[in-house]
């Protein structure tokens, strides 16, 4: 893989970080796991800007969403995979 | 390492500066106007009006008193005119910025009025800079160096590549000997127990525990629904991040993988503990946490941001890097270094941890950054509490 798509920090993240611009729904984009330094793909159900983050797994309601092998907030609706997300879907648990 | 050494100013107590300022300090917001006369007047001088100084008491005076005594302590600072209403506060920071053994004096307003004032305090900073600008850069090893790093304007990108970067270098810097700072007490939060566990002893994790609860019991006593809308910032949001704790892990990337922090500061009160990494509980507003900071004695920042924060400091230089690619582009005039090759893959942390301790030390033997050539020179004091 040349220059990824995508950003996961370790492997095991349910958020990738989109790393290039004008990502389009539908789009199939190659990701990298860095801890673990492998590839993955996703196909993106929405546009996503450079920076924002895509679901790499299936969120339930109310399911903790997990970056930096660590629980980063809680998610306030049903996401799936491919799935847009960001503060309209995922909340603090802290204030 | 390319180089473990720089060129700074070996100051009478042995500290080394990278800067050779001639401060007009003035020691309350009436004042301000008194030390812009004499920076108008005199060149090479730097007045640093701000906002308090009057009337404040107990352990917000302490913080008053510590940090301009800290600024003008700091070995980026040459020499100090301290200008006051009265001489009672004037000669305590006087007397404080004195035990560094450089040139300082005092003077107060009242009982001469300003222009008189203006003119004596003008002979002495004139007679300051002309002995500060003989003085010579001496080569010292990094060992030596203070360095401070705050982010801002963080996005998701900062957690991937600039905040890392940063890491990278404290972690070779911290094996050289090197003193270190981290802090932004808030945006720590989600992310209490992985900044818990760096501490070198539990003691000091123990230490950090009481600093963390403590601003946290303080936030959530004022909050209401717009601590929302400021942690994560919209700057922080229109970047990606979505909630603190994201914001708190890509944060704590700054302090890399191996070095250790050995004590918890208060706010601008300076390391006892030699060299090493150290906490410092401070605001994570940037000009805020810069200016306690630099009263702490550190005498070169690194500031990863995302989005653009264009902050600078008057004393330390500010080193700002980005690894987003958009910021790089549309706001060239604030980055001091890009590091956007991370996110492409063509560059890995190792070498864009390389990059930065050559634009640091470069930094350090009087290259300008970004923030110094656009005049900037946040000094925000952290106020505890209103005044009596």
């Amino acid at each position: 893989m040349e220059e990824p798509d995508f950003l996961v920090h370790h492997k095991g993240d349910t958020l990738g970080v989109v790393v290039v611009e004008g990502v389009k729904a539908g789009q199939t984009l190659t990701g990298w796991v860095m801890d673990a330094d492998e590839t993955t793909t996703v196909k993106v159900l929405a546009d996503i800007p450079l920076g924002h983050k895509v679901a790499l797994a299936a969120i339930d309601d109310g399911a903790n969403v997990i970056e930096y092998g660590n629980n980063v907030g809680k998610a306030v609706e049903a996401i799936p995979v491919g799935g847009y997300v960001h503060y309209h879907n995922i909340k603090s648990n802290r204030w | 390492m390319a180089r473990d050494y720089f060129y700074g100013y070996r100051r009478d107590n042995g500290r080394v500066g990278v800067r050779n300022h001639v401060l007009i300090l003035p020691v309350d917001d009436i004042s301000n106007a008194c030390c812009e006369g004499v920076e108008r007047l005199v060149f090479g001088t730097m007045a640093l009006p701000h906002s308090y100084g009057r009337l404040q008491y107990g352990e917000d005076l302490d913080l008053h008193f510590r940090t301009l005594i800290g600024c003008g302590s700091n070995p980026n600072v040459a020499a100090v005119v301290v200008i006051g209403i009265e001489p009672g506060w004037t000669e305590k920071i006087v007397e404080g910025i004195a035990k560094t053994g450089k040139p300082v004096a005092g003077f107060h307003i009242e009982g001469r009025g300003e222009l008189a004032t203006i003119a004596s305090a003008s002979k002495t900073a004139q007679d300051f800079v002309k002995w500060s600008t003989e003085q010579q850069r001496v080569k010292a090893g990094i060992d030596e160096l203070w360095v401070a790093t705050k982010c801002g304007e963080s996005d998701t990108t900062s957690g991937l590549g600039s905040c890392p970067t940063v890491g990278n270098l404290f972690d070779k810097f911290d094996a050289k000997g090197s003193t270190l700072c981290f802090g932004e007490t808030t945006e720590i939060t989600g992310g209490e127990h992985l900044c818990a566990s760096r501490a070198a002893t539990p003691d000091v994790a123990a230490k950090f525990m009481k600093v963390f609860q403590d601003y946290q019991d303080e936030v959530t006593r004022f909050k209401v629904d717009d601590l929302l809308d400021s942690q994560p910032s919209k700057g922080n949001k229109a970047g990606g991040l979505s909630t603190i704790e994201e914001k708190a892990f890509g944060n704590l990337e700054k302090i890399g993988r191996n070095c250790r922090y050995i004590d918890v500061l208060g706010p601008a009160e300076t390391p006892e503990k030699g060299p090493g990494l150290y906490y410092m509980d401070t605001s994570s507003a940037a000009a805020e946490c810069l200016t306690v900071q630099a009263a702490g004695g550190f005498v070169v920042h690194l500031f990863p941001t995302g989005q653009g924060n264009v902050v600078g400091n008057p004393i330390m230089p500010v080193v700002k890097l980005t690894a987003n690619p958009l910021t790089a582009r549309t706001m060239p005039e604030h980055i001091d270094l890009d590091v956007s090759d991370l996110l492409k893959r063509r560059m890995n942390i190792d070498q864009a941890g390389e990059a930065l301790i050559d634009m640091t030390l470069r930094t350090c033997d009087g290259r300008y950054t970004c923030s110094e050539t656009l005049r900037h020179r946040e000094f925000s004091m952290t106020k505890l509490y209103r005044s009596a």
